[in-house]
């Protein structure tokens, strides 16, 4: 649709047009402009709270430091986080509908007998499963050779580098590689190409065949993911005292023995830890399938469903449902993660 | 101090036992198989990328019906799409200044609003203090996608509850400034965890000095807490200006539909949806809209390698 109007225009746009430029320019100006009116009403209040002495001092200051984040969390984020769960028991549809009504579970019972939700539900399950394993399957053994290469710098950052790429940008990227042209004419994708070339004379069109198309859209989660596994399991593994690697080895132990019966268990907290954190950004993303399928050919996730839902098909309580048991099942791999993390840093 | 594993301190394999050692141990460890494979997963990993940079400059007609890898037996370089993508009305001039008009605020107001806080919890001891610290730090449980429905209501119309208007709307509905506050908002918890860890860590005496001397607590802040921050704010400007630049729901959500208010990952996306139409811009589109993040990503590797092991539980 965004396309046409591109089009549409093209003939008469003249190039970077002033008006383009002035447009350009003042918006960048109103950002700028927001910054420093910010800074600026942040020197106001420091100069003319520094003006107070004595006993208001101390009371002051906290006032000033804490109530901004505070008011912002309450109301960016506790207050809907709780309106959401309300939302979710009621019949609404539209956002800002009046006169709704609360209808107990009625929500949940759809989500999880109404068979296209509970396809999503399970293939979401299927994506919890897959990618993070998978991901930290492969950044395991990526950070492990890694560890065996010297001057490494340049393979690292190629293998770190997705993790800087948009979902949307790597979703683009990808369609180059799932591209479909029919058997016979020269082939666009590469995928396509290289299973013909090894003998597969009819491959399926991919994005739109179920369900190799849902593996397809893991593929591409999987490439952004690796890089923050092999980050993060790399630095572990250098952090293992060199002794007890020399002495491993000393000792006969090499190669694979090594990696299983000393790096590995002694890295394992945070290969758990990586794990769950890859669980948890797996399940929010809702961009790859949005922008590859939308949600077609069988393919939906929870993240997507629950944006639709909101914002597309007018079904705000169900969308909301779909939020909560969203949050139902991050809440325990993120108390997991965060004592980790915690325990780590009490331990320093 | 931010990150969940112990190393990325240089200095700690020096004092087990000096780099010379070390890297000894390293050397003798190195094998050409475990370095050719590097290599190979690497060289697979980039590979994509790869493909929609050359298809990026690629004729048009070439790029339409043939594999970019063709481009190394029969070679065609045509820049008309990159200046189509760039100039064409509902290109990508504006949505690129747009992402850059998102990013900058939502990265700069939090750094502020979250090292306030951090300095007033670690530093103003005062009742409830701890107990406000962990519930900001446990908000970091709430998915982003709890606030949407509710947020944008409260854009639309402010936080009514029971029909009374307890706080009005601050009417930037349709503007870019719902989309800074909205990321500010959901950037706290993460940004405040970190930062009051590192801004806990500053030297007692320093700030007890400061204090003797007779400072107040705000100009503590201003000339001892933050430019000391100064390692510990670097990760998060860097994480949180790639998430920022990099995001489609919070900007699709909040965002105008309106093609030339849109950024890039929006505009991108809705290219995507276009059905054939206009498929040569896809190939430039992307490289534009990946190429900054990219730029920053490899000037700032270290960087954001720390910020990303810090802010991987980010909602």
């Amino acid at each position: 649709m965004v396309g046409t109007s591109l089009g549409q225009a093209l003939p008469m746009a003249p190039p970077l047009a002033t008006s383009t430029f002035s447009q350009a320019s003042g918006t960048l100006l109103g950002a700028i402009g927001a910054v420093a009116g910010f800074l600026a009403i942040l020197a106001v209040i420091f100069f003319v709270a520094g003006r107070v002495t004595g006993r208001l001092q101390k009371p002051l200051a906290v006032i000033i430091c804490l109530v901004p984040a505070l008011f912002l969390l309450l109301l960016g984020l506790i207050v809907p986080a709780i309106t959401t769960i309300n939302n979710s028991f009621k019949n609404q549809q539209f956002l800002g509908e009046l006169g709704t009504k609360y209808i107990g579970l009625k929500n949940y019972q759809f989500a999880f007998t109404d068979s296209y939700t509970l396809q999503t539900i399970l293939r979401t399950f299927l994506w919890l499963i897959i990618v993070p394993t998978i991901t930290v399957i492969i950044g395991l053994v990526a950070a492990l050779l890694l560890d065996r290469m010297r001057r490494n710098a340049v393979p690292k950052t190629l293998l770190f580098l997705p993790t800087a790429i948009s979902f949307v940008g790597a979703s683009v990227i990808w369609g180059y590689v799932y591209d479909y042209r029919a058997p016979g004419s020269p082939q666009t994708g590469l995928l396509s190409a290289v299973v013909m070339k090894l003998g597969w004379h009819n491959p399926p069109h991919w994005l739109i065949s179920s369900p190799i198309n849902t593996f397809l859209l893991m593929v591409i989660m999987i490439w952004i993911q690796v890089g923050f596994a092999m980050v993060v399991l790399n630095a572990a593994l250098k952090s293992i005292p060199d002794e007890i690697i020399e002495s491993a080895r000393l000792e006969g132990a090499s190669g694979f023995r090594l990696f299983r019966t000393i790096q590995v268990p002694m890295i394992r907290s945070t290969v758990v830890v990586v794990l769950t954190t890859v669980m948890i950004t797996t399940l929010k993303v809702f961009d790859i399938v949005f922008t590859v399928t939308n949600g077609n050919y069988n393919t939906d996730v929870l993240a997507r469903q629950m944006y639709a839902d909101m914002f597309v098909t007018s079904q705000v309580s169900r969308g909301s449902a779909l939020a909560v048991i969203l949050f139902v099942i991050v809440l325990p791999l993120m108390f997991y993660n965060i004592r980790q993390l915690r325990r780590e840093r009490t331990e320093r | 101090m931010t990150t969940i594993t112990p190393p990325l301190d240089p200095a700690q394999d020096e004092v087990l036992h000096g780099k010379e050692a070390s890297r000894a141990v390293r050397k003798a460890f190195s094998s050409p198989i475990a370095s050719a494979a590097v290599i190979l997963l690497s060289v697979l990993w980039t590979i994509p990328t790869l493909g929609l940079f050359i298809n990026s400059f690629r004729s048009k007609e070439d790029a339409a019906t043939t594999g970019w890898w063709e481009f190394f037996v029969h070679p065609s370089f045509s820049l008309d799409t990159y200046k189509q993508v760039l100039t064409a009305d509902g290109g990508l001039t504006l949505p690129l200044v747009n992402s850059l008009a998102i990013t900058i605020p939502a990265t700069i107001i939090p750094i502020f609003i979250a090292s306030m806080a951090a300095y007033a919890l670690a530093w103003m001891r005062f009742r409830g203090s701890d107990a406000i610290f962990f519930t900001i730090f446990a908000l970091q449980v709430v998915p982003l996608q709890m606030a949407l429905v509710p947020l944008q209501q409260y854009y639309v119309k402010g936080l009514q509850v029971f029909g009374v208007t307890i706080i009005p709307s601050p009417h930037v509905n349709g503007t870019l400034a719902q989309i800074w506050i909205s990321h500010t908002m959901f950037s706290l918890p993460l940004a405040v965890f970190l930062l009051h860890n590192f801004v806990a860590q500053i030297p007692e005496s320093l700030i007890e000095a400061a204090r003797v001397d007779g400072a107040p607590h705000l100009r503590i802040f201003r000339s001892i807490v933050l430019p000391l921050s100064m390692p510990a704010i670097a990760s998060f400007a860097i994480f949180q200006f790639l998430w920022v630049w990099n995001d489609l729901l919070v900007a699709k959500t909040f965002g105008s539909s309106d093609p030339a208010q849109q950024p890039v990952t929006a505009r991108l996306q809705s290219l995507t949806g276009s059905f054939g139409a206009h498929q040569e811009l896809l190939a430039p589109a992307g490289f534009i809209a990946i190429v900054i993040p990219l730029i920053v990503f490899l000037a700032l590797q270290r960087y954001f390698a720390r910020g990303l092991l810090a802010g991987s539980v980010k909602g």
